[in-house]
């Protein structure tokens, strides 16, 4: 048996940030997004006027240009809501299971909502957005509970190598029923495959609609949750002294958590990494108080997956990579450095 | 206390007979299992859309020739069914020598990426680079080599953890993933057909030509793998205690390695990775011979059943035919659940 | 059956990254006797002791036995004449006593070789030694911890070594187990002549077992010799940090080490070894 215990570096180790020092790192993030944004709207195959991008957002789509920016707009807008919901869900995630390596791609969430909206698609004829929202989040749920029953049996509890090997483990064992399904339905092949890998092309303001209230609940809960995370986080049994109901406060965060990351693959597909690396960078800036962490966590993560969305169309133009290989192309490394960067304990 | 220094004869005796009580269960299960697999690779030349009987295709195999039999048979089911076992036996071969060296039952091939290094050049040779046959097999090889090579080497610093290496392991077949799913999104549709074999495993349209790299893959790795029992043996109690009793830690578990990826990746490029069988057979093995005694060879006819059976379910038990690596994916995931589980919850090697 | 093999370390450093455990360390072990290793937490009591069996290689010097550098001699000829029970050995699932006391015989075997009557003979006489030939047939993990230790020295015995170093081999033991394993090792140690070198946390159970204590303190030998010559209260002072009296043992005759806190104590006594 193994647990982690993350290596004191400087900027995590509970450092107290001065209030001045953290708004200005908000302004600096803010300002990060506003300029990803604007070049997601400006950049893509085809280039465009920055007259055009106003006046597009004007309303106006005369010409070609134009009709792109317009098309851009809810990609960018989706970017930031998935990028927001995935980077503020792991870092509820790695808050409820202080393991720093909790992440719905990891954990073999992103598969589950997967499956269970591939299997829909398949033998239920699930096409209407609603339900599809309503599957993957029950997917989401399912896979969670699951993985993190698992992880959790045994000595030591969940230790983040257990919790990472379930999830592996659920994640793969997901993806090939995930292929046998897709296998004999070559008419669904198209439609599958979005959901093997994500990507916020494609999107148009009816596809965003739905999801809005899922992600607006989960945003709110997990926010709200910022507190019992500051307690949590001194484990269960200090917690508890100090008037935390540790089960309740533990689920209604995981509830949030799963809310968001659910929604988040019902309307992108399974996107990972951004729930990992998002929090670790954000605990550098602003310290390990979930209380400013959070609100971080969904601002950096729009920043992340915007940037991820605008560098898949740079690099590949004139056609473009989907997001979510992006985000595990340059996620996965981080996973390993921040593997070979903990200290190892044998028990 | 009363310790002399040569115990009574029928102590020893007693130990002598534990001992050989266990060996002859280990043996017992041993020739079964091999009976098995003759058994099952019987029945994978004698049946398909023509049925012939045994006593045909025992002439064909001794090289007579036999009107229709001879084509079906010598040259259709017959190396499929080779490759069959050959790819069971390497695949649980390599499982189980990494499951025993890392001690860990979820350190298998698939598990730590080395499979979907290989399947991620294996795609991108098919789809981008448009190459087939031998080219795929050799890109397929070098990758695999390169990625144990390079989760092998990230996770040295100051000696390999077995942890460290399962963990780093996954991220490296996340990324793998991720390169054969986008690939995978950019194929037509007969690239998607062809492309499902590297990702799932399949033995459709095996040919004696690239059966025979896996074959002399065998001859040649599985020795070297059988040679390092008795050290692997050693390193299931701890890297202090295995150097403690004189095994050589790093050297074993280079050559283990080596060896074994070796294995996986001209088994793989022959037939893709099929799912699951690397990791499957060491804990099957393992429950049916007891924990006592080397699983290696066990293993390795389990791997070799589980294809052979597997690929028979996926022929024709369904009414789509399912390559075999979509059926060993199947039926392997609930086992996978459940493996997990008991160990957790036996608070076992994890 | 038993020759007297001589270990010893020459200007010794140790360290793990950045960080040197051990710096410029000397000390002979005398053969034929039970040495125990004592100092504070992170003193290098048992990165000293891995290296001394070569389960880590010196930045510099030599750790050397009967003369030859350790670090240069084959691994199964170093493991048929020095054994080592590391903290915390590995037990594989549902493995036996026997088959696990049998994984002793590991240096004694080439790679295709057949078991041989010797080493039947080797496990029983392991078994033996250790009282734990009743539970041969049992699974490991079944077993007390007191009773899994034993089998863990019954593998390192069946190694059959004149020399066994332990790491430790009382931790997680309740103080009946702990004076059970150390009656155990002393045993081997008058019957065998078998060389013992090992790491012990409780001072009192160290200079009670030890025929020589080594006392390290800031990776260098503060003191070595004789329990009655080290144990001082002095010494305790440098070596731990802490202020204690030294009286003699009523019932062994050597010295038993009474910390000193803050509370509760009485005016301090005369003590023998004082100073």
């Amino acid at each position: 048996m193994t647990a982690l215990r993350p290596a004191p570096a400087p900027g995590t180790a509970g450092a107290r940030r001065p209030g001045p020092v953290r708004l200005l790192w908000l302004l600096v993030v803010v300002g990060v997004l506003a300029a990803l944004a604007a070049a997601s709207i400006a950049v893509g195959s085809r280039g465009v006027g920055w007259s055009d991008v106003l006046a597009a957002l004007g309303g106006s789509s005369d010409d070609l240009g134009q009709a792109a920016v317009t098309k851009r707009i809810p990609r960018t807008v989706l970017a930031v809501l998935v990028g927001a919901a995935l980077g503020l869900s792991g870092a509820v995630m790695q808050g409820v299971t202080r393991n720093p390596l909790a992440d719905p791609g990891v954990l073999g969430i992103n598969s589950g909502a997967s499956l269970a909206v591939v299997a829909g698609l398949a033998w239920f004829g699930l096409f209407s957005a609603a339900s599809i929202i309503w599957t993957a989040i029950a997917g989401a749920a399912v896979s969670t509970v699951f993985v993190y029953a698992v992880g959790a049996l045994g000595r030591g509890g969940p230790t983040p190598l257990k919790l990472a090997l379930a999830g592996a483990a659920t994640a793969a064992a997901l993806t090939s029923f995930i292929t046998a399904i897709a296998l004999p339905r070559g008419d669904l092949s198209v439609s599958i495959q979005s959901w093997e890998v994500g990507g916020v092309g494609g999107a148009t303001s009816a596809t965003i609609t739905p999801v809005l209230p899922f992600l607006a609940v989960g945003l709110v809960v997990s926010l709200l949750s910022a507190r019992s995370l500051n307690s949590l986080a001194l484990g269960d049994d200090l917690a508890a002294g100090l008037g935390e109901r540790v089960a309740l406060a533990r689920g209604l965060a995981a509830a949030g958590s799963v809310l968001l990351c659910g929604a988040a693959t019902a309307v992108a597909g399974p996107i990972g990494f951004v729930g990992l690396v998002v929090p670790h960078l954000c605990r550098l800036l602003v310290g390990v108080d979930h209380r400013w962490l959070l609100p971080f966590t969904a601002l950096t993560g729009a920043c992340l997956l915007v940037g991820a969305d605008v560098l898949g169309r740079i690099v590949a133009r004139p056609s473009e990579i989907d997001v979510g290989i992006v985000t595990a192309l340059v996620g996965a490394p981080f996973f390993i450095a921040l593997v070979r960067r903990q200290r190892m304990r044998e028990l | 206390m009363t310790a002399g220094l040569v115990p009574p004869s029928s102590a020893v005796d007693a130990v002598a007979r534990g001992r050989l009580r266990r060996a002859s269960r280990r043996r017992l299960v041993v020739a079964v299992l091999a009976g098995l697999v003759v058994a099952a690779f019987c029945v994978t030349l004698m049946i398909g859309r023509t049925v012939y009987p045994p006593g045909d295709v025992f002439r064909v195999v001794l090289g007579q020739d036999v009107p229709g039999a001879t084509f079906t048979v010598g040259r259709l089911r017959l190396p499929r069914a080779v490759l069959a076992v050959v790819a069971g036996l390497g695949f649980g071969l390599a499982g189980v020598t990494f499951q025993t060296m890392l001690r860990n039952p979820l350190a298998s091939p698939d598990v730590i990426g080395i499979s979907a290094g290989a399947s991620a050049a294996a795609v991108i040779a098919i789809v981008f680079l448009g190459l087939s046959g031998t080219a795929v097999s050799v890109t397929s090889i070098v990758a695999a080599l390169g990625v144990a090579l390079l989760v092998y080497t990230l996770a040295s610093t100051g000696g390999v953890a077995g942890t460290r290496l399962i963990l780093i392991g996954i991220g490296v077949a996340a990324m793998s993933r991720s390169v054969v799913s986008y690939v995978l999104s950019k194929a037509g549709t007969w690239d998607f057909a062809e492309a499902l074999r590297w990702l799932t495993g399949s033995l459709n349209g095996t040919t004696w030509e690239a059966t025979l790299p896996a074959v002399v893959a065998l001859l040649v790795f599985g020795p070297v793998l059988l040679a390092q029992t008795r050290d692997l043996a050693a390193l299931q109690l701890g890297d202090d205690t295995a150097s403690a009793l004189g095994t050589r830690v790093e050297r074993t578990r280079l050559v283990a390695i080596v060896a074994a990826v070796g294995l996986i990746a001209f088994v793989t490029a022959a037939c893709g990775p099929i799912a699951f069988v690397s990791f499957l057979a060491g804990p099957i093995a393992a429950r049916v011979v007891g924990p006592n005694g080397s699983l290696l060879v066990p293993a390795a006819l389990v791997g070799a059943l589980l294809v052979l059976v597997a690929d028979l379910v996926g022929q024709f038990a369904l009414d789509t035919r399912f390559p075999v690596g979509v059926v060993t994916g199947v039926l392997g995931a609930p086992y996978l659940v459940y493996l997990i589980v008991r160990t957790n919850r036996a608070g076992g090697s994890l | 059956m038993t020759t007297t093999h001589s270990l010893a370390a020459e200007e010794l450093v140790l360290g793990y990254g950045e960080r040197a455990v051990i710096d410029d360390l000397d000390l002979v072990l005398p053969a034929g006797r039970m040495t125990a290793i004592v100092g504070a937490n992170a003193c290098g009591k048992s990165t000293l002791l891995r290296s001394m069996s070569r389960l880590l290689a010196p930045r510099a010097g030599r750790v050397l036995l009967d003369g030859r550098a350790v670090h240069r001699m084959p691994a199964k000829e170093l493991a048929r004449t020095l054994g080592v029970l590391p903290q915390s050995p590995l037990a594989p699932e549902g493995i036996t006593v026997a088959d696990l006391v049998g994984r002793g015989r590991h240096p004694h075997q080439r790679v295709f070789s057949r078991w041989s009557r010797e080493d039947d003979v080797a496990v029983a006489t392991a078994l033996e030694a250790t009282q734990t030939t009743d539970l041969a047939e049992r699974p490991v993990d079944e077993l007390s911890g007191g009773q899994r230790q034993r089998v863990w020295i019954a593998m390192a015995l069946a190694q059959q070594t004149d020399l066994l170093l332990l790491d430790e081999p009382t931790t997680f033991l309740d103080v009946a187990h702990q004076v059970e394993v150390l009656d155990l090792l002393t045993d081997l140690n008058r019957t065998r002549g078998t060389t013992i070198v090992m790491v012990l946390h409780d001072l009192n159970l160290a200079a009670r077992y030890a025929d020589h204590l080594v006392a390290l303190a800031a990776g260098r030998v503060h003191a070595a010799g004789d329990p009655a010559a080290v144990l001082t209260e002095e010494n305790v002072r440098v070596v731990f940090g802490l202020e204690s009296r030294v009286i003699v043992d009523p019932t062994s005759g050597r010295p038993l080490v009474l910390p000193l806190g803050r509370h509760n104590v009485a005016a301090p006594a005369a003590a023998p070894w004082a100073g």
